[in-house]
């Protein structure tokens, strides 16, 4: 406890540079991505791009075995799926292969989008909250918003252009009365699900993000110079807007973003849902960046203490995610509504079943190896604990925004290729590039932060 | 309290002092048994050189002994005693059963932690316990030494708590 006493707010302050060095292998790792995407998208243009069809075929081969012993099962379950997915069979006709192309593109704007506003979101929490121990790592978490800039204008730019690939709401003629595509329920939904208003609550919601964040951010910066609490009761006022409308737009962004695309289906709690997901996968996000610097020998001041608490979120929120994914999952089991149960069984059972790995590996990937991994204090610890469970969960949330958009948009035509591999390439040395020209920007800790003693004395 | 046991007690009257007493108990070879405290005192635990307590490995235990019976229970009664169709689902209908295994797990957890941590402690109901020093449940904080255990003379044991700070030195 008395290891780190001698660090006091005056000689904390330290920066991160951002080498050319790495800014060259960041960008090598884009180009590899822009690489793999190229071919990727070359394969796909040929035709079926490999990837899925194996696994496919794996299927078949298994199916074959079961079909026998479950004849009249697969026929019930092919039956219920078949009448209450006939609205994508019309779907199907307008398929084009660049569609997995878009498809791809949302889901990672829409999962690295999550990550970027998890970021405000978690340094609003500690200013609603006034925590003391996140002060010394609070600038990781507070340089994420920045990515907001490049993914928001791509979920608009392709809300714009190419929105009825990805939502069949958008399909044209489906809120015609007398069209051959009219479609009562999604005509019925029509006053929310549409165009504008989709743009506009996007538009919206989004511009505050980033406004919210820039205020804090500036606040924050001014802090550093100047000191005086009277920064920091700013902030709490600023975080607590922020999480008054952050409650409000990720439920929202939730249902317009992910849920749409399976436009006849809903459950309430999606929102949750999605936002578990982003929220796990932002802590997993921050411990890695935390632990990269404290390779390079910054953040000294971060202590096994400070790492235990995002250790213990991580696990947490690990458990609420799968709490949540559960209870959405059993109420629809247990209720067995057909206009329900369509949603999983497309994921088990639909598509020649390309999507049912996928499924298990997620809960496997975001419940039962993060459980076992962190579960003693010791893991919590010890980085390289932190660094696999980390991993595994980014990795597992990836699947599961697969999980949540793919079945809807892509179908049978899905799987992981390429295009998949390239795409999140792309995407993910972007937010790197984009997070650590942000974190250049600012002292690593924020040094006239009122609760900075506290937390360098963080011991539990 | 067995009579043969031969205790040494330093009483504080500070729990900074205390605190920092067992570093220079310590630093002159003498075995600090435990320190009495009518509060909990940060760091004293690391300072005394206590080990960390096994009770979650327990609870990882009485959980998994939860979740096996709960199983057990839910999967005998529904599947093999008196098989029943609820919802038109299968008899062994594993999503269901999940809830059930959660709460058997925090059951059994619950008690068995409690449980435990009381006998461990010597807190089961009728035991009484008398307190080496009865004003540590007041205002006094007390170093015990087992002389028994110590290679260091009683007289310079006594000598070692006085020059801590030690307002009193008592034999047990």
């Amino acid at each position: 406890m008395a290891g780190h006493s001698h660090f006091s707010p005056a000689n904390v302050e330290e920066h991160f540079e951002f080498t050319s060095e790495g800014k060259k292998r960041i960008i090598y790792a884009f180009i590899a991505g822009v690489v793999a995407l190229v071919i990727g998208i070359y394969l796909l243009s040929k035709g079926e791009a490999g990837g899925h069809e194996v696994a496919a075929a794996g299927h078949d081969a298994v199916k074959a075995g079961h079909e026998a012993a479950n004849a009249g099962h697969e026929v019930a379950a092919e039956h219920v799926s078949g009448g209450a997915v006939s609205h994508q069979a019309g779907a199907e006709e307008h398929y084009d292969w660049t569609n997995r192309i878009w498809a791809n593109v949302w889901l990672n704007a829409v999962f690295f989008t999550g990550i970027a506003v998890v970021g405000m979101f978690f340094v609003s929490l500690q200013y609603l909250t006034k925590s003391g121990w996140s002060s010394v790592m609070k600038r990781v978490p507070e340089a994420f918003p920045k990515f907001l800039y490049i993914s928001l204008p791509i979920l608009i730019l392709v809300f714009f252009f190419k929105g009825d690939v990805i939502f069949h709401w958008m399909h044209h003629g489906v809120t015609e009365v007398g069209n051959e595509n009219y479609d009562k329920i999604i005509a019925g939904k029509s006053g929310y699900l549409n165009k504008n208003f989709f743009l506009i609550r996007l538009v919206v919601f989004g511009g505050l993000w980033i406004l919210l964040w820039n205020m804090l951010r500036k606040k924050s910066l001014e802090e550093d110079l100047n000191g005086g609490t009277e920064y920091f009761t700013q902030l709490v006022k600023i975080g607590t807007a922020f999480i008054v409308i952050f409650g409000a737009s990720s439920s929202i962004f939730a249902w317009d973003w992910v849920m749409s695309i399976d436009t006849h289906w809903f459950s309430t709690m999606f929102g949750w849902y999605m936002f578990a997901s982003w929220h796990v996968t932002t802590y997993a996000v921050i411990v890695l960046a935390i632990l990269y610097l404290k390779d390079k020998g910054l953040m000294g001041y971060v202590n096994e203490n400070h790492l235990h608490d995002l250790g213990k979120f991580m696990f947490a929120f690990s458990i609420f995610w799968t709490y949540v994914w559960f209870e959405q999952f059993l109420l629809i089991y247990y209720a067995n509504l057909p206009e329900e149960t369509i949603y999983f069984l497309e994921r088990w059972e639909g598509h020649n079943k390309i999507y049912k790995t996928s499924e298990i590996l997620m809960v496997i990937l975001n419940f039962l190896l993060p459980f076992l991994v962190l579960m003693t204090r010791d893991a919590k610890r010890t980085r390289i604990f932190l660094k696999i469970a980390a991993f595994l969960i980014i990795a597992g949330h990836y699947i599961d925004f697969y999980q949540m958009i793919m079945p809807g948009v892509v179908g049978k035509h899905g799987g992981y290729g390429l295009v998949e591999f390239g795409m999140v390439t792309v995407f993910a040395s972007a937010f790197i590039y984009v997070i650590s020209g942000e974190l250049t920007k600012a002292s690593l800790v924020a040094k006239n932060h009122p609760f900075l003693p506290e937390a360098l004395h963080h011991d539990i | 309290m067995s009579s043969t046991t031969n205790y040494i007690l330093g009483v504080y009257d500070d729990e900074d002092e205390v605190l920092h007493a067992v570093g220079e108990v310590k630093a002159k070879g003498i075995k600090v048994e435990d320190v009495y405290s009518p509060f909990p005192i940060h760091g004293l635990d690391v300072a005394v050189g206590h080990e960390r307590t096994r009770l979650p490995i327990a609870a990882f235990m009485f959980g998994t002994l939860g979740m096996i019976c709960a199983f057990s229970l839910i999967s005998y009664t529904m599947v093999f005693d008196w098989p029943m169709i609820i919802g038109g689902k299968d008899f062994f209908a594993l999503p269901n059963w999940i809830p059930i295994a959660f709460e058997g797990t925090v059951l059994f957890t619950a008690f068995g932690l409690v449980s435990t941590f009381c006998i461990s402690n010597d807190l089961w109901p009728g035991n009484k316990t008398l307190p080496l020093d009865i004003r540590t449940t007041d205002d006094k904080f007390v170093m015990a030494i087992n002389v028994d255990k110590n290679k260091v003379s009683a007289a310079d044991i006594k000598k070692a708590l006085k020059e801590s700070g030690a307002v009193e030195v008592n034999v047990k």
